[in-house]
């Protein structure tokens, strides 16, 4: 197969920040790896998941879970519901491995949540594991580092 | 509001009169006054966590940290005891410390002035020092050093201080209440705790004590936390048969026990505020084994000491006035009051010294999946909070009802266990609530 062009890497994370705005969720978990993981460290320039905690590390179970609370009857803290935008720079690609279909992204970004009156904004930067699987990219990691990863706040409902 | 507009207000039967047999005034959740009036008298005159001696470890260790609003830091001596010392430079009041925890040496040093301290706050120097000769410095204030917070208590590790000379000696405030810190600490086949897997801190707009009553309160999980635990189930139930339970999952379903469960699992109160949920059983009981780990507990303690420290499955111990803490899964959480409106909410994990870390693991995930500022469960506790600092500024009923299983036969400072939905707690909470109030009020 063809490698798979810087373009094409960009424009993955691009439709993927849509999804989320769309609040596609069924569909933005679809984009997953089966043992895919979504990561927003709590620590600066933390390295580990498991004995140190987190935001969010969540498998496709715990993200699924997460899509279907959003569209229960009874999620009263999502009632109303949140909205969110995404601002995203020019994602830069730092690693490419072809053989092994293996690529790893950086992308700086400002997020905005919003519920009711309250408009909440975000920084961070989001590295994208990805990986093609049966010709379609594939996300194994996606980790969302907050600039202020270590600060108190409100609740945080959607993805960044 | 400041001090002297709390003393203005300090007429203690006026304050006293806000808190009934079952129902509180709303000016308790929602009245800077009443704030301030907890801050100066409740916070001061009873024993407040500061935080766990393996945060330090080594001489000149320290974190900076807050009894209710003040700061102060908690220090490894020279000599290494644990000191607590009011966070603020005795010249012009700089807080001392620079980060949130680190090493500061043999000494600290303020930042504006150069003025030095040893780690136990007394003075060592100050530039320039010709400059108060013959001032009567030595009387001031200044020239006593960094102020200690004279009450000092380091139980198995947990250290905690007392502000006021007024308020009962620690053993006298805790009493039994110290079974869930034991039964915490025994779970290590060491004997001992230390402070590992991170904080997370998470800001809610409503008053502290909300965040306090919602730890005894069974009757919330199957209502506010169907939306994820009961989604869990709901999506568990498709997988297919005989599929072992992930941890997240094992985590999550009991929220939405039945309230039968809730009612079972009983509750207990001790004097002085105290107290705790899961007597029988709890949300923690059905956790799967870690292998390995009842063998260690067996060699450290005998089999039947093993087992019936593993055997106690407490839920939710609460210390008056604003810890909570799970002793089966290793995890303390405080409240800590901002404003009448305000709360940082803290969530510290702890290992299991020379146990496996699976456990450590286990402790990290409940902590995140419940207790971060991204959790689904934590969510809906605060909305539920929120709505309520707000509904309270309805004039239509000035009462919140604290009235769940209440018996004529109830009394402050006793020690009694009955039905895990009673509300019993909340009442002790409240009954310690205007004891320590009135306690020191009375005494200005």
């Amino acid at each position: 197969m063809k490698p798979i062009s810087d373009d094409a890497l960009r424009g993955f994370v691009y439709r993927e920040a849509r999804m989320l705005d769309e609040q596609r969720f069924d569909e933005w978990i679809d984009l997953f790896t089966e043992d895919g993981r979504y990561w927003m460290p709590v620590e600066w320039q933390q390295t580990d998941p498991i004995l140190t905690t987190s935001l969010m590390y969540e498998d496709k179970l715990l993200l699924r879970i997460r899509a279907e609370r959003l569209k229960g009857n009874r999620t009263f803290s999502q009632k109303p519901k949140s909205r969110c935008h995404h601002v995203l720079q020019a994602p830069q690609i730092d690693r490419r491995d072809d053989t092994a279909e293996d690529y790893v992204t950086w992308t700086a970004l400002h997020y905005i949540e919003t519920r009711l009156d309250t408009q909440t904004l975000y920084a961070a930067w989001a590295t994208h594991h990805l990986v093609r699987v049966e010709g379609e990219l594939r996300i194994k990691l996606k980790r969302v580092d907050l600039v202020n990863c270590d600060a108190a706040f409100g609740s945080i409902h959607l993805f960044m | 509001m400041g001090e002297a507009l709390a003393t203005a207000v300090q007429n203690t039967n006026a304050v006293l009169d806000l808190v009934r047999e079952t129902e509180v005034h709303r000016d308790v959740y929602t009245s800077e006054a009443i704030f301030a009036l907890e801050m100066q008298h409740l916070f001061a005159a009873t024993w407040n966590y500061v935080g766990h001696d393996s945060q330090v470890a080594h001489p000149g260790d320290y974190i900076s940290t807050t009894i209710g609003t003040q700061p102060v830091l908690m220090v490894r001596h020279t000599d290494l005891s644990v000191k607590i010392l009011f966070n603020r430079c005795p010249h012009k009041g700089v807080r001392i410390t620079t980060e949130a925890s680190g090493n500061t040496g043999r000494m600290f040093r303020c930042p504006y002035h150069a003025w030095c301290f040893k780690t136990d706050g007394s003075p060592h120097s100050i530039p320039l020092s010709k400059g108060y000769q013959d001032t009567g410095f030595g009387d001031s204030h200044a020239a006593q050093g960094l102020a200690p917070v004279r009450h000092v208590f380091n139980y198995r590790g947990f250290v905690f201080a007392k502000i006021s000379d007024a308020g009962p000696e620690f053993p006298e405030f805790f009493g039994d209440s110290l079974s869930s810190i034991d039964n915490m600490v025994d779970r290590s086949p060491a004997g001992r705790l230390e402070v590992a897997g991170g904080v997370l801190r998470y800001m809610h707009d409503c008053n502290w004590k909300m965040l306090v009553e919602n730890q005894t309160d069974t009757c919330h999980p199957m209502v506010a936390h169907e939306s994820s635990a009961g989604v869990t189930a709901k999506l568990w139930r498709k997988m297919p048969e005989g599929m072992p339970r992930p941890m997240a999952v094992e985590i999550y379903l009991p929220f939405m026990s039945p309230y039968e469960f809730f009612e079972k699992m009983g509750i207990r109160v001790w004097p002085n505020g105290h107290g705790h949920t899961g007597v029988h059983h709890s949300i923690h009981s059905d956790y799967s084994a870690v292998p390995g780990y009842f063998e260690q507990m067996v060699a450290a303690y005998g089999k039947d000491r093993a087992k019936a420290i593993l055997g106690e499955n407490r839920h939710n111990t609460v210390y008056f006035p604003n810890v909570m803490i799970k002793g089966p899964i290793q995890l303390l959480r405080i409240f800590r009051p901002i404003s009448a409106s305000r709360t940082l909410v803290e969530s510290i994990t702890f290992r299991l010294i020379d146990a496996p870390d699976l456990l450590l693991e286990r402790t990290v995930m409940y902590n995140r999946l419940i207790n971060a500022s991204a959790s689904v469960v934590g969510h809906d506790d605060l909305e539920v909070y929120e709505r309520a600092q707000e509904g309270l500024r309805a004039a239509g009923n000035e009462w919140v009802n604290i009235q769940r299983l209440y018996e004529t036969s109830e009394r402050a400072d006793i020690t009694a266990e009955t039905n895990g939905t009673s509300e019993v707690q909340i009442r002790n909470h409240f009954r310690a609530w205007k004891k320590f109030m009135s306690l020191s009020m009375s005494q200005t």
